[in-house]
């Protein structure tokens, strides 16, 4: 059996943080300790590094099936394993929507043929996306769905979402909202605040999403389902969301990487690289944000993968499509935030552990322990470098050309070494 | 000046120099054979991907005035309506020879985007709620020549702010060149945050007409991208319009502009639109010779 030694990394097992070795042999981890030899083991330098649990990503979007001209889920797990990433959930929006089980099993089926993440489908809320009647949540369940979203749009009828959160809550799954009501942003590009006004375009509000989370949060109060609330962008939300985790309230919620990045005053010179949804905030917000996940009112990072073709990207601000890439920064991202300075348990909690708990993963986001399945990173936090190239079919990314500190060396699915970097690269 | 893009970072003494040779050229527009040789062998190509006749017209007739070549692009019947991107558009105009474009566009920075795909000087001619400079100059150039300078005047710009390119232009613009400008509009027409602009603003212009030199009025239409911003036109009438009464209240030597086209009977009133304070017209006429400036600074003097 193909065998790997991790050598003199700083290892996040489940006896914390220890300075050790790691010998992994067919796909389970095999050894942790010190001084650990195995002449035939293909040997990674892991010294001044982190080992730890792969990540997890409970928000990508792989564009398969429908959109393969921007992201497959061959070429988005690619992305994921460069990015040290060793589960994706695939977000149900594509073409047709995740709305029903044999859907959802294609997308599984599709992420083992491709064997380098564990691709996970999201299910639909409602048939198509519509927001008008219930999808298939039993045939989803069934078929192994656990996260409902019909991510892209709210949930703009809060009886139909009330429905929609008894019945998960009875089967035991999670309601992930994108968080943005639509008569708010109606029009809009970029948030709405000084750049937009100066550049006379139609902004999205702030309380464009404070509003929908103030009404999500009441029917997670009457319904008691598990809510998790995607990309986080406002101080108003993480204001509401820590008061509903001191009342105990089963709610969870995401930052991504660009969210933590960037404020609004990066879209000033509308480049479509900055053009996401919900949009780069105020300087404010981005404080909040990053607060909010030291402390763990936001939960995890995720980074709402979002690939377009050049040529959809590379027009006006107002004619390019909401979203950018992410996997394969999003480590070094959080990771070279200012005064974010999460140590290697915490950033693995945000990274790894908090998003497969909520998914309820085995296999996944677990302290590295003898006997268990080697789902396995290696980030050395020191390490600086300047994003140039993707694995992704797609490029827009804000990233490129600057420079960043932390990068992913390795990653191992099951025991198979999915992504290691070439020196010089 | 490579490209004319903006008013916000335009200089006074630029803005200054524009306007003086703009003067220069009203003088060239009133001699019995109008027309110079300044660009002769140029190409000026004039890419209008949202309807427009005047500013179009009054850049062709600059440009011809110059002796410069034009090219005419609109998007109906085009390779635009057949789905062309931008890119591909501003490209092809440019393998044609074309050595400057005047871009209008509907969205925001469409023209920053053709200054960095092609190697043409561009003239934004109006992209979003964003920017229209020439407009602005023209406006400069004719407060300038009916009262004698912007310094100290006081300006209330009036109307669709909101939704205005030219406001965003004029904002930035004459307060450069010395005067004070105040926004006058209902809440939903004023931008939602103006700081940084160096700007005051208010939503009653009964308050404030009795001290300005110049009322600029914006052109105002109840429905913005389908959305309703103010309850009907007979409401704006009565708060925002210059109607008679209000024409009666502003000092004697004020004067109206209008970038038009004007709403007779909304934002202005007939009577005072043909008031010879209104000036309306010279605003057209000096628009012919701002732009043959413009014209003047990015292409003079390069080699054809």
């Amino acid at each position: 059996m193909d065998s790997v030694l991790i050598v003199g990394g700083s290892v996040l097992s489940s006896t914390g943080v220890v300075s050790a070795d790691v010998l992994i042999v067919g796909d389970r981890i095999e050894r942790i300790g010190e001084g650990i030899k195995d002449e035939t083991a293909r040997v990674i330098d892991a010294s001044g590094s982190w080992v730890g649990p792969g990540f997890v990503d409970v928000h990508t979007h792989l564009r398969e099936p429908g959109q393969e001209w921007k992201e497959d889920i061959a070429t988005g797990s690619a992305a994921g394993a460069a990015g040290g990433y060793t589960a994706l959930v695939a977000m149900p929006n594509t073409d047709p929507a995740i709305d029903s089980g044999h859907l959802a099993r294609f997308i599984t089926g599709r992420g083992e043929e491709a064997g380098l993440v564990q691709v996970i489908p999201a299910g639909t809320l409602t048939m198509g996306r519509r927001g008008e009647q219930l999808a298939h949540l039993d045939d989803l369940w069934a078929a192994g769905v656990h996260m409902f979203s019909d991510d892209g749009d709210t949930v703009a009828d809060a009886g139909l979402l009330r429905r929609a959160m008894e019945y998960i809550a009875q089967l035991g799954g999670v309601v992930s909202e994108h968080a943005i009501d639509p008569g708010l942003a109606r029009g809009g590009h970029m948030h709405e605040g000084t750049v937009s006004s100066r550049l006379g375009m139609t902004g999205i509000p702030a309380i464009a999403e404070v509003s929908i989370v103030a009404r999500d949060l009441a029917l997670v109060e009457l319904t008691g389902v598990t809510y998790h609330l995607q990309h986080v962008s406002t101080r108003g939300a993480v204001e509401l969301l820590a008061a509903a985790k001191d009342r105990g309230l089963p709610v969870t919620a995401e930052v991504t990487p660009h969210h933590l990045a960037f404020d609004h005053q990066a879209a000033a010179a509308t480049d479509a690289s900055y053009k996401m949804m919900p949009p780069l905030r105020e300087s404010d917000d981005v404080v909040a944000v990053r607060e909010a996940l030291k402390s763990g009112t936001i939960d995890m990072v995720a980074t709402d993968h979002g690939p377009h073709a050049s040529h959809e990207k590379d027009v006006p601000f107002e004619h390019a499509p909401f979203g950018v890439t992410g996997l394969e920064w999003a480590a070094a991202v959080v990771n070279s935030v200012d005064g974010l300075g999460l140590d290697q348990e915490t950033f693995f909690d945000r990274m790894s552990l908090s998003p497969a708990a909520l998914l309820g993963l085995a296999d996944q986001g677990a302290p590295l322990t003898e006997g268990a399945v080697a789902n396995v990173v290696v980030f050395d936090p020191g390490a600086t470098w300047t994003p140039t190239e993707t694995l992704s079919k797609s490029r827009n990314a804000p990233y490129f050309g600057k420079e960043y500190t932390g990068r992913v060396t390795a990653t191992l699915y099951r025991g198979a070494l999915t992504y290691e970097m070439e020196s010089g690269r | 000046m490579q490209h004319l893009l903006s008013t916000e970072q335009m200089g006074r003494s630029e803005a200054e120099s524009l306007l003086d040779d703009a003067d220069g050229f009203l003088e060239v527009l009133d001699r019995p054979i109008p027309k110079v040789p300044a660009l002769r062998g140029r190409t000026v190509a004039t890419l209008f991907f949202e309807p427009s006749t005047r500013t179009r017209m009054s850049f062709e007739r600059a440009a011809k005035a110059l002796s410069a070549d034009t090219l005419s692009f609109s998007p109906s019947g085009s390779s635009v309506s057949k789905g062309e991107s931008l890119k591909d558009t501003v490209l092809t105009v440019q393998a044609m020879g074309a050595d400057l474009a005047v871009v209008r566009h509907k969205a925001v920075g469409a023209p920053w985007r053709v200054a960095e795909w092609a190697q043409m000087r561009v003239v934004n001619g109006g992209d979003g709620a964003h920017q229209h400079p020439t407009q602005a100059l023209l406006d400069a150039l004719t407060i300038r020549r009916s009262l004698g300078g912007l310094d100290g005047l006081r300006i209330g710009i009036i109307g669709d702010i909101r939704y205005s390119r030219v406001a965003r232009s004029n904002c930035f613009l004459f307060p450069t060149l010395g005067a004070d400008v105040t926004l006058i509009a209902p809440p939903t027409l004023l931008p939602v945050d103006t700081e940084g602009w160096p700007v005051r603003h208010s939503s009653d212009l009964d308050a404030e007409i009795g001290s300005l030199d110049v009322v600029y009025l914006l052109r105002v239409q109840t429905e913005r991208g389908g959305a309703s911003v103010f309850p009907s036109l007979s409401e704006y009438v009565r708060r925002y319009g210059l109607t008679q009464r209000r024409f009666g209240m502003l000092k004697d030597e004020a004067v109206v502009l209008h970038p038009g086209p004007m709403n007779r009977g909304v934002e202005v009133s007939d009577v005072v639109a043909d008031d010879p304070r209104c000036l309306v017209l010279d605003q057209v006429a000096n628009g012919v010779a701002v732009r043959m400036a413009v014209l003047f600074r990015l292409l003079g003097g390069t080699s054809g």
